[in-house]
């Protein structure tokens, strides 16, 4: 069972959203179950008969299209800060969905207040995909990237380990992988998918990545759709929309960020983010109480 | 200098200093077989260190993901700097023909190939997957300082070989014709095909000078970029306490005062254990000394520049750090490396007293210890405070605490350099033996002669 589901995980890693997808037309059913892993990691179990050999990109395709990105897109995030509460059912999706330990995060609600006198506030922190990212900048070999649609991306197939990415970033966005990766022995020999950066892999650099892999299937990202609160827009700048992980509401993303002064952090770095925050005013709802 | 006439006080003279100074080459006893074998144990343990690390991955070191640069990264700016010295006396000193600075050139040279290979080794051990260095070449990047690093880096090396070379000949074929029985035949083959079949014609001569030149004036631009290009892995960040203009300059200084140390204590370890008391004069001491203060002075007026000017203005994140190393967790190894480690030695040195070999050694041993924790401070604390709280992660992701696989790497990288420093003395002459000779007044023709005896 154990290699059967590793062999279909594979699959399921790409095609996991097609299978997915395919499981909702219920045509012919037999009756047999069968149990898949999906790429974020659960087990889910499907009818045979709605089993379809997916399309499978090769390493090296895969790596090809990952580094193009999708064409003509421009991601961009907005958080609103005045409505987290900290629930970190983001943090939570996301660690699913990359294979993460504990303490790796793509995604870190962090806990804020500028001075002493204004009111502390939850920031969910995810890689800033800056337009002039510092940290591409020092790769000494091109394992993180720039794509075409703003998402900075990683090859850990091709990083050295050497961690001047890290240091770079002043997000402190970015992970290592210390040690040996979570599930390691459950994942081995599954094809690297270079759009969500699994499995993961021992002595390299993992992030945030907006769920790219997710993005080419049409989803949102994972932590915008786990957020029960509302925080996440997430969207194409070209189209101008952004549509609310919550509660699936489209908005003109300008009209957004206009409207709700939306501002990016630390701007005075240069690098450009092109993730959003609307401050965190009007909080009906103290600070204290939600601590973890 | 004055020219001897006499053909046998000449021959006389060039038998004696040929006597010293290949005493090093031909001294054989307990000493020198235990130095090598404690010497490789050593290595050897740290290397064992490298290859628990390479099996068990960097998990194995103190870094996490906020501290992701340690003891390596501050080890590696540690020998680049120190190789820099090579730069300094074997090719500025001697292009400002400054005389002294001439028996001083082989120990300098011996200490910067020892000091760029290690640094070339220690960036290897800091890799996360070392197997994939191949891929710096395949896939790498010309905008990534790391490249430039490596470029500078092996040039320099390349480099400082050669010029370690190339005024060694003539020696070679001086131990070539002159020597024989007292040293192993492995050895005088060493000497007789790395001495190119030297004549010692003014042919010759002439174009061991014009190379020297070449590489001497080339060194410069090539050793000031490694230490500069090292310094920008750092700089050319956005982060607190590195994120500064200076940083050029203030490494380089930082360099040239960790070298001059590390050159005044292999001095002295030469001129005891090889008897060397009238080549490394105490002129030499008290002129390295010197250079020493001048150097430190220099660096002194950088350190004022790159802490005074944001502690006047503290901008908030520039604050936390510097508070940290004023009066925070930090505090006591900074001032020890500010005061004991400069200020101190400028004042002692400039007293005739501490010039004399002894004290000078001990004062140098203080500079290079505090040159060495001078490089951690400047990697750890900055790392310890990025510009966002550090949350959600165990305590020990906040501090960095080097563990002791990271200890016996770091040793392996000590007993490494000093032994392929022991290995060069042992192999030649730690002075360059014509050049000292002609000096002194010695004819070049007598240094092709072969012994009547």
């Amino acid at each position: 069972m154990k290699t059967l589901g590793a062999t279909l995980g594979a699959t399921g890693v790409i095609g996991s959203g097609s299978i997915l997808a395919s499981c909702n037309r219920v045509e012919a059913v037999s009756g047999d179950k069968i149990t898949l892993l999906t790429s974020s990691g659960e087990l889910v179990e499907v009818d045979k008969s709605q089993l379809k050999p997916a399309e499978m990109p090769s390493l090296s395709e895969n790596q090809k299209r990952g580094r193009k990105g999708l064409p003509g897109r421009s991601w961009v995030m907005v958080i609103d800060l005045s409505k987290c509460r900290n629930a970190r059912e983001c943090m939570k999706a996301c660690q699913s969905h990359h294979q993460l330990k504990p303490e790796q995060h793509h995604i870190n609600v962090l806990q804020m207040q500028e001075t002493e006198q204004t009111s502390p506030y939850f920031m969910p922190k995810p890689c800033q995909h800056c337009d002039n990212p510092p940290c591409t900048k020092v790769c000494p070999v091109n394992a993180t990237f720039k794509r075409e649609d703003g998402i900075v991306l990683i090859d850990n197939e091709r990083c050295i380990g050497c961690r001047f990415c890290i240091a770079a970033c002043p997000y402190s966005a970015r992970v290592f992988n210390w040690f040996e990766p979570r599930d390691a022995e459950k994942y081995e020999g599954v094809t690297y998918n270079i759009e969500a950066n699994v499995p993961q892999k021992q002595g390299t650099i993992s992030k945030c990545l907006f769920s790219a892999d997710r993005l080419r299937d049409g989803q949102l990202p994972s932590c915008v759709s786990a957020c029960p609160n509302g925080v996440y827009w997430f969207g194409d700048r070209n189209e101008d929309a952004v549509t609310n992980g919550t509660t699936k509401e489209t908005v003109s993303f300008k009209k957004l960020v206009k409207e709700g002064a939306a501002y990016t952090l630390m701007k005075e770095l240069g690098t450009a983010p092109r993730v959003y925050y609307l401050p965190p005013k009007d909080r009906a709802f103290p600070f204290e109480a939600e601590q973890v | 200098m004055n020219k001897i006439e006499s053909p046998e006080e000449s021959r006389k003279l060039l038998d004696k200093i040929v006597f010293d100074l290949t005493r090093s080459i031909v001294k054989k006893d307990e000493l020198t077989r235990f130095w090598f074998f404690f010497l490789i144990i050593f290595a050897g343990v740290g290397l064992w260190g490298w290859i628990i690390q390479f099996h068990h991955g960097l998990g194995v070191t103190g870094m996490r993901d906020y501290v992701s640069w340690g003891l390596y990264i501050a080890n590696f700016v540690f020998f680049v700097a120190v190789s820099l010295v090579g730069l300094l006396i074997s090719s500025v000193l001697q292009l400002l023909k400054i005389s002294w600075a001439k028996p001083v050139s082989r120990a300098a040279e011996q200490i910067a190939i020892a000091a760029v290979a290690l640094a070339g080794i220690i960036i290897v051990m800091d890799m996360g997957r070392p197997d994939r260095l191949l891929n710096v070449f395949l896939h790498g990047r010309f905008a990534s300082p790391i490249v430039w690093d490596l470029t500078v880096v092996s040039t320099y090396l390349a480099i400082s070989v050669l010029l370690f070379y190339i005024p060694l000949i003539p020696d070679l074929a001086i131990m070539r014709d002159r020597m024989g029985s007292e040293l192993p035949k492995w050895k005088m083959q060493l000497y007789t095909v790395l001495a190119l079949g030297w004549k010692g014609n003014d042919r010759q001569y002439k174009t061991v000078y014009h190379a020297l030149r070449i590489l001497m004036i080339l060194i410069i631009p090539v050793g000031l970029s490694i230490h500069t290009v090292t310094s920008w892995l750092f700089a050319a960040t956005l982060r607190p306490g590195w994120d500064s203009t200076i940083f050029g300059p203030y490494f380089v200084v930082g360099a040239f005062v960790a070298g001059t140390a590390a050159v005044i204590i292999l001095m002295y370890v030469y001129r005891i254990r090889y008897g060397l008391h009238e080549y490394f004069e105490d002129l030499h001491f008290d002129k390295m000394g010197r250079l020493l203060v001048l150097m430190s002075l220099v660096y002194l007026y950088f350190n004022i520049n790159e802490f005074m000017v944001p502690v006047y203005k503290m901008k908030q994140a520039e604050g936390v750090h510097l508070s940290e190393l004023f009066s925070g967790g930090y505090a006591f190894l900074f001032w020890f490396v500010q005061i004991v480690g400069l200020v101190l030695p400028i004042l002692l040195i400039r007293l005739k007293f501490f010039r004399k070999p002894l004290p000078l050694t001990l004062i140098a041993v203080v500079v290079l210890l505090s040159a060495w924790f001078k490089r951690y401070l400047i990697v750890i604390p900055t790392l310890e405070h990025p510009f966002l709280p550090v949350q959600n992660v165990p305590e020990h992701f906040h501090h960095y605490e080097p563990t002791s696989i990271e200890v016996m790497i770091m040793l392996f990288s000590f007993f490494a350099s000093i032994l392929i420093i022991s290995v060069l003395a042992k192999l030649f002459p730690v002075i360059t033996i014509w050049e000292y000779a002609e000096e002194k007044g010695i004819d070049k023709k007598y240094f092709t002669e072969k012994p009547k005896n």
